[in-house]
């Protein structure tokens, strides 16, 4: 068993789906408890989609893969936030049409573009452990950039959140730092969805968050902890993935669920007796 | 009690003879309209140093959109506002929810305004009184103890300017009472001016250097003994409203150094 263990953890691309998994939920706890905090889950999921129209655009114009999820998620968040400011209509439900519509887009550019082979299953439910040495690289160079930005600001994307008339007049440019997180999120959204895909990638950034609320006094408390569930469930999915011949994005997700629903119904379990 | 005319300024502090009152804030001729009904119509007012304003009106009568276009967060769609340069204003909102998701001590909240001075902190939570709750949830504190932590972190900003939307809200009466004794206090300490929205016209009274009647317009203003007797006042409020304060004006001191034409009312 230990053998067996010690194997698949030396194999290369269980190594690199590791280092890729961990890295990513080390920043999805900070950021998917801004999404919890600021009740951006549905924003998150209209992002995730929408990068499927840009992989879809990426490989029609013929361009990096990568750098074409990257710049469209940039390009739907940045609209996005343009959206949010004119409550014209109910954010919910622009949000829901816009979410589907470019799913919906995606699927169908895909399909015409048939002279070009697309696992649209990977892209949807991801594709962990096919992730090569350029993915890697993405995923460590995006992670650490969102990583150092998330730090530099932290107080101040903790401010506007709490309040953001409050911080306005402390004299934070709330605006500025508003679409600053949602960037942090278009770039975390576009690089995990090779990890968890299109589809689940909201769930790994709000879950565990969420998780970790009963256990949390302070936001760092709770960002911390999201921060370490995200990442046994990154270990324990993978693994049972590996055992049970399922994939690894769905599983991660079953087993973040699984702490998340033990955490509710027993909000004590980790608490001992003084 | 002491009665002196001479001074036609009520900002004028005794002990500040030598520093000409600074005017921190001026609003000139502001308008605003919502969906076309006129929310603002030609307001101008300016705070002085250790002056105390206090804004009152009926429901629906502009207060907290003439605050927020004093603040810079609304544009008035005409008119003009000067704030003193690198003025720093405290401001204490309405209402503040917080999300249930996201964790929060009154202490973390406070740190928010203010990293870096503990010293202050801790000087503020004792002033204010809510040393016990630094450790508590923001969530799960009175409606009272709320207030004071709001104070607290428009404090910690060591503002030149309090700018407070009913301050007073949530808190029981002689709660309200000694809440206002404390923010004329601080004007006092610190020689900041504020700017607050205020139902209770007989508990600010006290304290108060200058009344604006709002409705919409600027119904009257001055100073508040003025203001009760104007009929502008009376026809918005009723003349029990007016009734109450005689209760009240005994409790009037004069720490505060107003100068100028502070009516004394009759004592038994």
């Amino acid at each position: 068993m230990i053998d067996s263990m010690m194997l698949f953890f030396s194999t290369d691309f269980v190594l690199y789906a590791l280092v890729a998994g961990i890295s990513l939920a080390l920043v999805a706890g900070p950021l998917g408890s801004f999404i919890v905090w600021r009740r951006m889950s549905y924003f998150g999921d209209t992002l995730a989609h929408s990068a499927l129209l840009g992989i879809a655009l990426g490989l029609l114009t013929d361009s990096n893969p990568q750098l074409s999820i990257i710049i469209s998620c940039l390009l739907f968040a940045f609209l996005l936030t343009l959206l949010d400011r004119r409550p014209s209509i109910s954010t919910d439900t622009l949000l829901g049409i816009l979410a589907h519509s470019s799913l919906a887009l995606g699927v169908v550019v895909l399909a015409l573009a048939d002279s070009v082979r697309v696992d649209l299953e990977a892209y949807l439910f991801g594709a962990l452990l096919t992730i090569g040495n350029a993915d890697l690289i993405w995923v460590l160079v995006v992670v650490s950039l969102v990583a150092i930005v998330l730090s530099l600001f932290w107080n101040d994307f903790v401010s506007i959140t709490v309040h953001a008339e409050i911080a306005e007049i402390e004299g934070k440019n709330v605006n500025r730092l508003n679409l600053i997180l949602v960037l942090l999120i278009a770039l975390t959204i576009a690089v995990s969805m090779k990890i968890v895909g299109v589809l689940l990638i909201t769930s790994l950034l709000i879950i565990p968050p969420a998780a970790a609320r009963s256990m949390a006094k302070t936001p760092e408390q709770m960002a911390a902890r999201a921060s370490v569930i995200g990442c046994i469930s990154v270990v324990l999915g993978l693994v049972s993935a590996f055992y049970f011949d399922v994939p690894v994005g769905p599983s991660i997700v079953v087993v973040a669920t699984l702490i998340f629903l033990v955490f509710y119904f027993y909000p004590n379990v980790l608490k001992t007796k003084n | 009690m002491t009665i002196s005319d001479t001074s036609s300024n009520p900002a004028t502090n005794s002990s500040a003879d030598t520093n000409a009152p600074a005017v921190l804030l001026a609003a000139k001729s502001i308008n605003k309209d919502f969906a076309e009904k006129k929310i603002l119509e030609n307001i101008s007012l300016t705070i002085e140093e250790g002056q105390i304003v206090t804004l009152i009106g009926p429901n629906g009568a502009g207060k907290t959109t003439l605050v927020r276009i004093a603040l810079g967060l609304l544009k008035p769609d005409s008119g003009s506002i000067y704030h003193r340069p690198a003025l720093r204003i405290g401001y204490m909102p309405q209402r503040v929810h917080v999300e249930p998701t996201l964790p929060l001590t009154v202490n973390r909240f406070l740190q928010l305004a203010n990293r870096q001075d503990k010293a202050l902190l801790s000087s503020t939570l004792q002033d204010l009184k809510i040393g016990h709750l630094e450790g508590q949830q923001l969530a799960a504190i009175s409606g009272g103890e709320l207030q004071r932590v709001l104070l607290a972190r428009a404090l910690l900003r060591k503002p030149e300017l309090l700018i407070l939307d009913e301050p007073a809200q949530g808190v029981d009466l002689a709660g309200q009472a000694e809440l206002y004794q404390l923010i004329s206090e601080i004007s006092d300490k610190h020689r900041c001016g504020v700017l607050m929205i205020s139902h209770d016209l007989h508990l600010v009274m006290s304290s108060t250097d200058e009344v604006i009647c709002l409705n919409h317009h600027i119904c009257c203003h001055g100073k508040p003994e003025h203001v009760t007797n104007d009929p502008a006042y009376l026809s918005l409020f009723g003349a029990s409203a007016s009734q109450n304060l005689a209760v009240y004006t005994h409790h009037h001191d004069h720490e505060h150094g107003i100068g100028g034409s502070v009516k004394e009312h009759s004592h038994d």
